[in-house]
């Protein structure tokens, strides 16, 4: 974020600056160790063996047999193949973010670039709504599903992404700092249909927009417990945070925190990859998404 | 049979009009209560079908028939999978069925197909209830479905609400006589049997009979004795108990590890189950435990622990410091056994032997009252369209001698089998992990000892784990008095349960 | 800006379409059927399974019982106010640490003196514990703070089995999974402000501390506000963090039990309960949320809105 400023800064006082900067380099550090700390334990408890007790440490040396047992066959049969489960999870969750994105800039585009008359109160109802905790309609949610005869199919799982009053609200929100509406207006003029206007010209523009959101709401999707665990009964269906609570909650006999530590390592690697990939992208985006143009 | 049945046919007739009626009047199957108020009455409160005249076969097929997939296979509800270890590597020693496997990664095999009927096993985690829930929505489906549950696994703690709910097989259609069962312990068919009819509904291969293990070298230093029969008078009832907990206390080892690790032994003994007519009781023999842990609790006697928690795991090192463990038979190879050696036991063997931290340093004594721990029994389910395989996986597995013995050598379960453990112990049986010790003998006069009658209830896993829960403040002070324990149970259960009541 | 309405007026409602069908179907609807259930007898037997081959009906149809469900939650024996209580601690415990550490953190970020290096590494870094299943972390946490845990061992307290440490260390998960989401936006909204206010304040010879006070919190009090609201709701909703910290039971005394976790226990038994209790927990999340757009009347402000504990 380059500044017009910079000169400035220059002029202060230096030993109070330097202070001040060694204190925030130092809490920023701790921070650092903070949060990578719960990786580090992830990692070195994938190394752990079956019957040690606690959490460990130092690594040792039993990755290659709880590789060798997450990816077996009775592991499969007990709580879920966990190739099929990531598949799973990639499926709901890339279906539910793509739609996501699209239908809430779809909306968000609606109420932004046209007047009508109940544009104010469709702006008002989604804003009142983003504050319905999804566990308020949980019991009538299912019920209804199983009525429906949709219960255990994905359907429950990613149409319902289509209408994310959040989503909805950041694309709102990017479309007043970056879609003027002469472009809008110059389309039309050239004589292109709104439906094209917006799939050819406007969404080209949110693509930085889309881009954090499509990330945010795979993540929110891929952690998912509580809407899978509601819906799915099909093991072949299970997604990651079902086979991992299995796993979590495997008796005495069974459980096995090595390859338990492990399948959240690899559950979690690709999203921190994708992350770190695009992190620069994401925090622009998320600047741009909510500071008022 | 065929008799009875030729007997029966014009009630049944009428049953299944009545049943078609209701399937009819109540096809979106949220609703079944259409069928309230129906002729059957509701089983439990003792009116229920008694007679043989009214007797309906449980075999027969009442509702929808099923897909040509669900007749070539047989699906299995269970919740971890040690019945399916057991099926892959014993059932095949005692079947004439045709068997194909597959191979597993690990070298060993599985069963894939009986009869050319392949295994589906629907495995669901306990926890929170889960198992149950999944569970309950597809027996309750089963008619109206079209792909059927063959099999289904449950516990004790909750056998009766599938035992009592006409979702099970009785065991005499499945052509399993009681000649055939007459080598099992009493309370295991006494967990599995309908209360209104008297009908066995399921059966187990394993009684899981309870003892105390103790630390060897903690006896040593301060009963100066290790010797199973001196130790156990050190600990023959619950007054002597105490007392030997103060001698350790003196030597600064604690006598057991937590709260809940007693708590077997007592509400195995209750005078009557938890809940009757939709009431909830304490018994005495739960407030005891109650009186005494907090007395431990107080005194030092134990640790604090949590079951399964990592410090009492931990006190299960030789050297950790914990005299005793209440285990049944498969807590001791599954759970006390890696969490007292230093290295893992590895797949051959070779470091299963005096060395290897506790192994070998732990010895069994009968404790001060018998009890029960866990198990897992079989059923098969209503409609089921394999019940030939279901009947004969039965058979193999809870009456077939030879496999019950097997079993017993192979895997350290106690199996449901009078004779097959009465012929390993004359067999000269050791255990070589508890230093040698034969504790079969001891555990067939646990299990002898055993009586569930009137002690069960389709409620007990909550109100268990609900009741240890609530108590655990009050042992640990967080709440002033046990009426304030007692208060934060009476809500936990209450909402777990919304149609029970509270009796105090 | 004018806009030739007229003519396009009919698009904005023919966009507006998958968005209101599918909110109808999938949460409208039934959120619906739960004011219903709400007011209904709905009590499912557990220790009873229905089917079987007697049809028999355990399950039971619901009955109109008007305001009852409420009247047991709001009487004697319930234990909703105290996990309402709970909850806002708790949610507090998390919230003050997340929202000074996350200013602090945003006016570094974009101090023009402090020039702090390699930013995109702190600010990934600090995002990236919220990738982390809540259920991994409760595990890990558990794990640590437990008797025989490590830091059990190193503090000798066993802080879970005290309520201000059980409810420390809810709110110790809470802040480090969502601080770096928190800095982000507070960081967003710093650096929408008007470079040249820092400039001319720089230049008027304002110290560090007074331009916080007086231009970077009076500007950025929009989005302050935000990220109090909808944490504040996201933090009425906490359950699964609570939930496997105490194995569903909410203790030491029922102090760690949090509205939702009332619901989910209640929800296989007593539906009309469990029902009731959605709808109180919706009413209060309106009433923030209706409180909010009345407290700020320009809510263009209204930034995205995450889930957050």
């Amino acid at each position: 974020m380059p500044r017009s400023t910079e000169i400035v800064g220059e002029k202060t006082n230096s030993t109070g600056l330097i202070i001040h900067r060694i204190i925030a380099y130092v809490v920023l550090v701790l921070l650092v160790i903070i949060s990578l700390f719960p990786f580090y334990l992830l990692i070195i408890n994938a190394t752990r063996g079956r019957s040690q007790a606690g959490i460990r440490w130092y690594p040792d040396h039993f990755l290659a047999t709880n590789f060798k047992n997450l990816f077996s066959g009775s592991t499969a049969v007990a709580y879920g193949s966990v190739w099929r489960s990531l598949a799973n999870s990639l499926f709901i969750s890339a279906c539910a973010s793509l739609l996501s994105v699209y239908f809430s800039a779809l909306t968000a585009y609606a109420t932004h670039v046209y007047q009508f008359k109940l544009r104010k109160f469709a702006d008002m109802f989604i804003l009142i709504v983003m504050m319905v905790p999804t566990q308020a309609s949980a019991i009538g949610f299912y019920q209804f599903m199983n009525k429906l005869g949709w219960t255990d199919t994905y359907i429950p799982l990613i149409v319902p992404a289509i209408a994310a009053p959040a989503t909805y609200y950041f694309m709102k929100q990017y479309m007043a700092s970056a879609l003027p509406l002469e472009i809008v207006e110059a389309a039309r003029i050239d004589g292109c249909g709104e439906f094209k206007t917006f799939n050819r010209i406007v969404t080209p523009i949110l693509k930085p927009a889309f881009a954090v959101q499509i990330i945010f709401t795979f993540v929110t999707n891929w952690n998912n417990y509580f809407m899978p665990r509601l819906i799915l009964s099909t093991k072949e269906k299970y997604t990651i945070p079902l086979v991992l609570n299995a796993m979590r909650y495997a008796g005495p006999q069974e459980k096995d925190v090595g390859m338990f530590s492990l399948y959240i390592v690899l559950a979690i690697l690709p999203v921190v990859i994708v992350y770190l990939c695009l992190s620069k992208f994401i925090i622009r985006g998320v600047a741009l998404g909510s500071v008022k143009g | 049979m065929a008799n009875l049945k030729k007997v029966l046919a014009g009630s049944l007739s009428l049953c299944l009009a009545a049943s078609m009626f209701t399937a009819c009047g109540s096809s979106d199957s949220s609703s079944t209560s259409d069928a309230k108020g129906g002729s059957t009455s509701k089983a439990g409160d003792g009116t229920g079908i008694n007679k043989d005249a009214d007797r309906q076969d449980t075999s027969k097929l009442h509702g929808v028939d099923s897909s040509e997939e669900s007749k070539k296979t047989l699906t299995i509800y269970c919740w971890n999978t040690e019945f399916k270890s057991r099926l892959d590597k014993y059932y095949p020693q005692g079947t004439s069925n045709e068997l194909t496997y597959n191979e597993l990664d690990d070298g060993s095999k599985e069963i894939a197909t009986i009869n050319g009927v392949k295994i589906n096993w629907v495995q669901v985690e306990n926890e929170g209830n889960a198992y149950q829930t999944k569970l309950d929505e597809a027996l309750k489906g089963q008619q109206d479905s079209t792909e059927k549950v063959d099999m289904f696994l449950m516990e004790a703690d909750y056998a009766l609400k599938y035992a009592n709910g006409d979702v099970a097989l009785s065991i005499q259609d499945l052509g399993i006589t009681d000649d055939d069962m007459s080598e099992m312990y009493q309370y295991t068919k006494d967990v599995a049997t309908d209360t209104a009819t008297g009908e066995l509904k399921g059966v187990s291969w394993q009684a899981t009979p309870g003892l105390f293990l103790y630390n060897t070298k903690i006896a040593e230093d301060v009963l100066g004795t290790s010797d199973p029969d001196q130790v156990q008078e050190a600990v023959k009832d619950w007054d002597t108990f105490t007392a030997t907990a103060q001698k350790m206390a003196d030597k600064g080892y604690k006598m057991v590890s937590g709260f809940d690790d007693t708590y077997r032994c007592f509400s195995n003994n209750m005078s009557s189950p938890w809940v009757t007519d939709d009431k909830i009781t304490i018994d005495p023999q739960i407030k005891a435990w109650v009186d005494q842990t907090k007395e431990y609790t107080d005194k030092g006697y134990n640790n604090k622990t949590s079951l399964w928690d990592d410090a009492w795991a931990a006190g299960q090192k030789i050297d950790g410091g914990v005299f005793g463990y209440f285990f049944s038979t498969w807590g001791i190879p599954f759970t006390l056994l890696p969490n007292t050696v230093d290295e893992e036991i590895k797949a051959d063997g070779s470091n299963a032997k005096e060395g290897n931290g506790g192994y070998g340093l732990w010895k069994a004594c009968s404790g001060p009252q018998a009890y029960y721990w866990g198990g897992t029994w079989i059923c098969g389910a209503i409609d089921s369209d394999n019940q030939d395989i279901v009947a004969d996986i039965m058979k193999v597995m809870t009456c077939n001698k030879d496999v019950a013995k097997a079993i017993t050598e192979g895997e350290q379960d106690y199996t449901n089998n009078k004779a097959a453990i009465k012929e390993l112990i004359d067999g000269g049986y050791t255990n070589a992990f508890l230093g040698g010790q034969d504790h079969l003998a001891l555990l067939t006069e646990a299990a002898d000892k055993i009586s569930l009658e009137n002690k069960l209830s389709a409620y007990d896993q909550g109100c268990n784990e609900k009741f240890q829960g609530a108590m655990k403040d009050y042992f640990l002070g967080n709440v002033d008095s046990y009426e304030a324990a007692l208060e934060n149970f009476k809500k936990n259960i209450t909402d777990l349960y919304g149609n029970l009541t509270c009796d105090f | 800006m004018k806009r030739k309405s007229i003519s396009y007026a009919k698009w904005g409602y023919i966009f507006l379409i998958p968005f209101f069908v599918v909110y109808i179907i999938f949460s409208l609807y039934p959120l619906f059927q739960t004011f219903y259930y709400s007011f209904t007898d709905y009590v499912k037997d557990q220790g009873s399974i229905g089917g079987g081959w007697t049809r028999q009906a355990v399950e039971v149809t619901p009955t109109f019982c008007g305001f009852e469900n409420y009247q047991t939650i709001f009487t004697s024996g319930s234990d909703l106010l105290q996990s309402f209580w709970n909850t806002i601690i708790m949610w507090i415990v998390g919230f003050i640490p997340q929202i000074v550490i996350s200013l602090i953190l945003a006016v570094w970020f974009t101090d023009l003196r402090l020039k702090i290096k390699a930013q995109g590494f702190f600010k990934a870094v600090i995002y990236l514990p919220n990738v982390i299943m809540a259920s991994a972390f409760a595990f890990l946490f558990y794990s640590l703070f437990s008797r025989g845990g490590a830091i059990y061992d190193l503090i000798k307290i066993p802080l879970l089995e005290s309520v201000w440490g059980s409810r420390g260390v809810v709110g110790l998960i809470n802040f480090i999974l969502w601080y770096g989401n928190t800095t982000i936006l507070l960081m967003a909204a710093i650096m929408g402000v008007d470079t040249s206010l820092y400039e001319s304040a720089q230049i008027d010879g304002a110290t560090s501390s007074q331009t916080f006070w007086k231009i970077t919190i009076p500007l950025i009090k929009p989005i302050m506000s935000y990220v109090l609201v909808t944490s504040l709701i996201g933090g009425l909703q906490m359950y699964d963090v609570p939930a496997l910290l105490t194995k569903d039971m909410g203790n030491p005394d029922g102090k760690l039990k949090t509205v939702v976790m009332i619901i989910q226990a209640n929800k296989q038994g007593d539906i009309g309960k469990a029902s009731a209790l959605c709808v109180i927990i919706f009413i209060v999340s309106a009433v923030i949320g209706l409180a909010l757009m009345f407290a700020s009347a320009d809510h263009d402000g209204k930034k995205k809105k995450k889930k957050r504990g």
